[in-house]
């Protein structure tokens, strides 16, 4: 048997949003077939009456509450819902939500922060709009994205020409703004050293050698591996060396490739001639200077005199015979290094980025013969992180290149600082050791395994504890890549040591 | 060359904002540099290419600066009241109605509700039923969008030649827009109902309140000067409105800069009583001011090249459409929301019409849901809290071009309205502009049956977008 129940509160109030929603949570209370909570306006009276209540005299000041229950046993139950829903009405919601929330684009994320530098890491595919984010407020920014198109990088780039921003990338690994280092980036100290880099291993290899020799760096600018191409045309470097020529705590400027398109660095190099500073250019190719040679220049422009570079561990006993020279590579541009010394006195080397395209690796990484392999190339980092953050396809690949008795040596580089693994020779130097067990258990002598470990000595890692590590397991480390691939070379050609 | 704005290379930056990889932000937090992180997510399905395409349109910026500047400097002065046909040289059988462009075959109840009952208000039929054959046929009536006539329309929006307009105007340039008298709640025209009491009402308006309201501005814009819509609308997210679904403070407002001259006027003392009585007594008497302040400061905005911003989001009941700067008259539509909200009496979910009126112009400009933050009073409409009154209106300015400086909202620390929404923000973040509605009934003739929160079809967005990056790549 149904039943009603209409009271009138006289001088209670609440709002008519927060009575619209008491009704609905009247309503949904078990045995209410309908309710209405309402304050008693002429409108709401109108509304009680055409769901068949009838009403008592009221003021708009009094508040109604009308039941439709299933029975009379309901009511009790029907009264508490009422009066616990006004209680929450009150009160709010005491779980409350977020009154903040978070920035979703780099425009807004650089609104909060009162701009700054932006740094992009996001796909390839939607790093050019995050950029113009930062372009549009003013403010330079670092892409570390691959797979960025050509055209996209040439229409940001010229954006941000005409604004006098710089954008370091895309594929920039590594820059160190004042001191601070931004994607895969050493600690370094202060000093009067400016760096242009289109090479992001290339230049940390620069900052682990100027480190050592004692020398500081005021700004290491990345400008992405394209920049010194041909498309490009060097547009962020022309921008980089701007603004190291305008900064007073510049003396020197070294602007570091990969190898460029000939008039680009022809450009370039003239561009710089104009400039109060003086640039020295550490372009790779074949039959240039390598990294460690161009900064031992560098340091004589400078007047300071080039230490011997550090080197740990025992020098490596190779079996005499000499074989195949196999070099695993988390550095594009140490692997460009080692390529192009080992070419002239190994002849081909096949790679996934070969000096010639003949020399492609196909997918199985194998192949009879010299081999350098770089892990962080884009056709390797597709779905997965960079071999300096996840090791798992290099170690993989090390266990396999043991594996061959081919091999007579194996070249690998570590690369410390920010951004890079806590801990590298945690998970190398056990495959290292186990490398080189392989060719034991066969009777034969020790695998030979020279590295080439490149950090600073206040980097995180800590480079001496990272090289003793990779010493215990048996490597013979160097700070050099150039002073390491000769080794290796060297090993690979017959000689013991 | 261009010689650098910007602080050495030496000296690191003030911050980093970082986008993407978590790691790469640990590490700039670990060297003491403040790091302000993106929750950055994919955008949209399909819509990676046309927004880097737009965003690196060289004329972007610029023509966003300016849409968006045009549009925050336009000043909303209400200067008269008038009868459609002498305003918007409406002719009999001339209809507008709100939202992009519908014919009667796909109108929903509502608006034909709105419409039968307009057709009898105007006497081309004695019966509102009639009106249907009418519409119909099509031959002796014509139908189209308010905001093709520099007008807008609360709900059904529709508009007849004897309806009165409140006309506004920006002096700077002299542009004017319009929109009709608010009937207040309940059983009213632009809710779709056409009972005699609807028209009765209709008619009072017609024949006391228009000219009532056309003599009391005119006289105050002579003693006075008009009267300062944007200035009002400020003072009213001071005040706890919204502007859309409150406009409580407003019409307050309206009623003490008016009533010298409602008290002088050439009525009978009982008419002005009844005028004062009427607008006192509906809380929304103010939104069909705002409306057209809205409109007048997003048509400033309007047709320039390149501009990614919105300039105009409105509904038919069967349609939700937007006009964008950047890619003129054209209308961009998907099929209009079900709003989630609180139901009249016995009214649930099944008895609404989805989302109807150009109302959202509100929201376009910067208030309405977008400055839910200044109406905590209303956030109850779907279960909200004042908390997410406020998330709401900071999300908000995720997708929008800046912020209006003479609309403050005191609880933001006086952040302006979020304002400019951009259709590229639209799509990379998903995020939907929140819009606060009143609901209709379905059926032609029911009238309000709720308010709640809707959103637009998140289809709309991209292929505004697509235009867009279409005009961008034709431009070369």
């Amino acid at each position: 048997m149904s039943a009603e129940h209409v009271e009138i509160r006289a001088g209670a109030y609440a709002d008519s949003v927060a009575l619209l929603q008491v009704s609905r949570d009247v309503a949904a209370t078990p045995g209410v077939t309908a309710a209405q909570v309402a304050m008693a306006t002429e409108l709401n009276l109108e509304v009680l009456a055409t769901m068949g209540f009838t009403l008592p005299p009221a003021s708009p000041n009094d508040m109604v509450v009308a039941l439709r229950l299933e029975d009379e046993t309901a009511l009790a139950a029907a009264l508490a819902a009422v009066d616990a829903a006004l209680a929450a009405a009150r009160k709010g919601d005491p779980g409350g939500g977020q009154v903040t929330v978070p920035a979703r684009t780099t425009a807004s994320a650089l609104r909060r922060a009162g701009g700054g530098l932006a740094l992009v890491s996001v796909p390839g595919a939607s790093a050019l709009v995050e950029a113009m984010d930062a372009l549009d407020a003013g403010c330079d920014v670092m892409i570390f994205s691959d797979n960025v198109p050509l055209e996209q990088e040439l229409a940001m780039k010229r954006i941000a020409r005409q604004r006098g921003l710089l954008v370091m990338g895309p594929d920039c690994g590594t820059a160190v703004v004042g001191g601070v280092g931004l994607g895969f980036a050493n600690t370094v100290a202060p000093g009067k050293v400016g760096i242009v880099a289109a090479s992001g291993t290339g230049c940390q290899q620069v900052l682990a050698l100027l480190d050592a020799a004692g020398v500081g760096v005021a700004a290491a600018l990345g400008v992405g591996g394209r920049d010194l191409s041909a498309a490009v045309g060097g547009l962020s470097s022309l921008t980089a060396l701007d603004r190291l020529d305008a900064d007073p705590s510049v003396e020197h400027i070294l602007v570091i490739s990969k190898p460029p398109a000939p008039e680009v660095a022809a450009a370039l190099e003239e561009y710089a001639g104009g400039l109060g500073t003086p640039v020295r250019f550490a372009l790779l190719g074949a039959g240039q200077p390598d990294l460690t040679a161009q900064v031992e220049a560098l340091l004589g422009d400078l007047g300071v005199a080039a230490p011997t570079w550090p080197t740990w561990g025992e020098p490596a006993v190779g079996s005499g015979e000499g074989g195949a020279l196999r070099g695993l590579f988390v550095g594009g541009t140490l692997c460009d290094e080692a390529m192009l010394l080992a070419a002239e006195e190994l002849g081909p080397i096949r790679s996934n980025i070969p000096l010639s395209p003949e020399l492609a690796l196909d997918a199985s990484l194998l192949s009879p013969g010299h081999m350098m392999i770089d892990f962080g190339d884009d056709g390797l980092t597709r779905g997965r992180a960079h071999p300096m953050i996840d090791p798992t396809l290099r170690l993989e690949h090390l266990a396999r290149v043991a594996a061959d008795a081919e091999t007579s040596v194996v070249l690998l580089d570590v690369v410390l600082g920010h951004g890079a693994e806590d801990d590298p020779a945690a998970g190398l130097a056990p495959a290292i050791a186990a490398a080189r067990a392989a060719r034991t258990d066969r009777g034969g002598p020790p695998l030979p395994v020279v590295v080439a470990c490149v950090g600073t000595a206040a980097d995180p890692q800590g480079l001496t504890r990272q090289a003793e590590a990779l010493v215990a397991a048996g490597a013979e480390v160097h700070l050099s890549n150039a002073a390491a691939t000769r080794r290796a070379i060297a090993l690979a050609t017959g000689g013991t040591r | 060359m261009t010689s650098s704005p910007l602080a050495a290379p030496s000296i690191p930056p003030v911050a980093v904002a970082t986008a993407g990889a978590d790691m790469f932000a640990t590490a700039v937090a670990a060297q003491a540099l403040p790091v302000e992180r993106v929750d950055w997510r994919p955008p949209m399905d399909g819509t990676v290419e046309d927004i880097a395409v737009v965003a690196a349109d060289p004329i972007r910026k610029t023509a966003n600066d300016l849409a968006l500047s045009r549009m925050l400097d336009v000043q909303a002065l209400l200067v008269g009241v008038a009868p459609a046909s002498e305003v918007l040289g409406l002719e009999p059988g001339q209809f507008l109605h709100a939202g992009p462009p519908i014919a009667w075959d796909r109108a929903s109840g509502p608006l034909r509700g709105a419409l039968m009952g307009a057709a009898a208000f105007e006497g081309l039929v004695e019966d509102p039923e009639d009106a249907a054959a009418l519409f119909a046929a099509g031959t002796e009536v014509s139908l189209e969008p308010c905001h093709h006539r520099s007008a807008v329309g609360p709900m059904a929006g529709v508009v007849s030649p004897s309806m009165w307009m409140f006309v506004l105007e920006d002096p700077a340039s002299g542009k004017r827009t319009y929109c009709s008298l608010n009937e207040g709640l309940g059983k009213v025209l632009r809710y779709g109902a056409y009972g005699p009491d609807v028209l009765t009402r209709l008619r009072w308006m017609r024949d006391v309140l228009g000219p009532l309201l056309g003599e009391a501005v005119a006289a105050t814009v002579a003693d006075h000067g008009p009267i300062d819509a944007t200035a009002i609308l400020g003072q009213m997210l001071q005040m706890g409105d919204e502007a859309h679904n409150r406009n409580r403070a407003g019409t307050l407002m309206l009623l003490r800069d008016l009533a010298p001259a409602l008290v002088r006027s050439s009525r009978s003392a009982a008419e002005v009583a009844e005028a004062f009585a009427f607008i006192g007594g509906n809380d929304h008497f103010f939104l069909n001011i705002a409306m057209p302040a809205c409109k007048l400061m997003l048509d400033a905005g309007r047709d320039i090249p390149g501009s990614t911003m919105v300039v105009a989001m409105a509904r038919n009941g069967t349609d939700f459409g937007i006009q964008v700067s950047g890619t003129g008259d054209q209308w961009f539509t998907g099929p209009a929301q079900l709003a989630d909200g609180l139901f009249l009496g016995d009214y649930g979910p099944d008895d609404a019409n989805p989302d109807i009126g150009d109302s959202a112009i509100t929201e376009t400009a910067g208030i309405g849901g977008f400055a839910m933050a200044a109406a905590p009073a209303i956030v109850r409409f779907v279960g909200g809290t004042v908390p997410d009154a406020l998330a709401t209106s900071r999300r908000m300015r995720e997708i929008t071009l800046g912020e209006n400086n003479r609309w403050p909202i005191p609880v933001l620390d006086f952040a302006g309205a979020a304002s400019g929404i951009d259709v590229t923000a639209v799509c990379r973040t998903g995020i939907l502009p929140q819009i606060n509605t009143g609901m209709a009934g379905k059926v032609a003739g029911v009238g309000q049956v709720g308010a709640g929160l809707v959103t637009p079809p998140a289809s709309i967005f991209p292929a505004a977008l697509a235009e867009l990056a279409a005009r961008t790549r034709a431009r070369g």
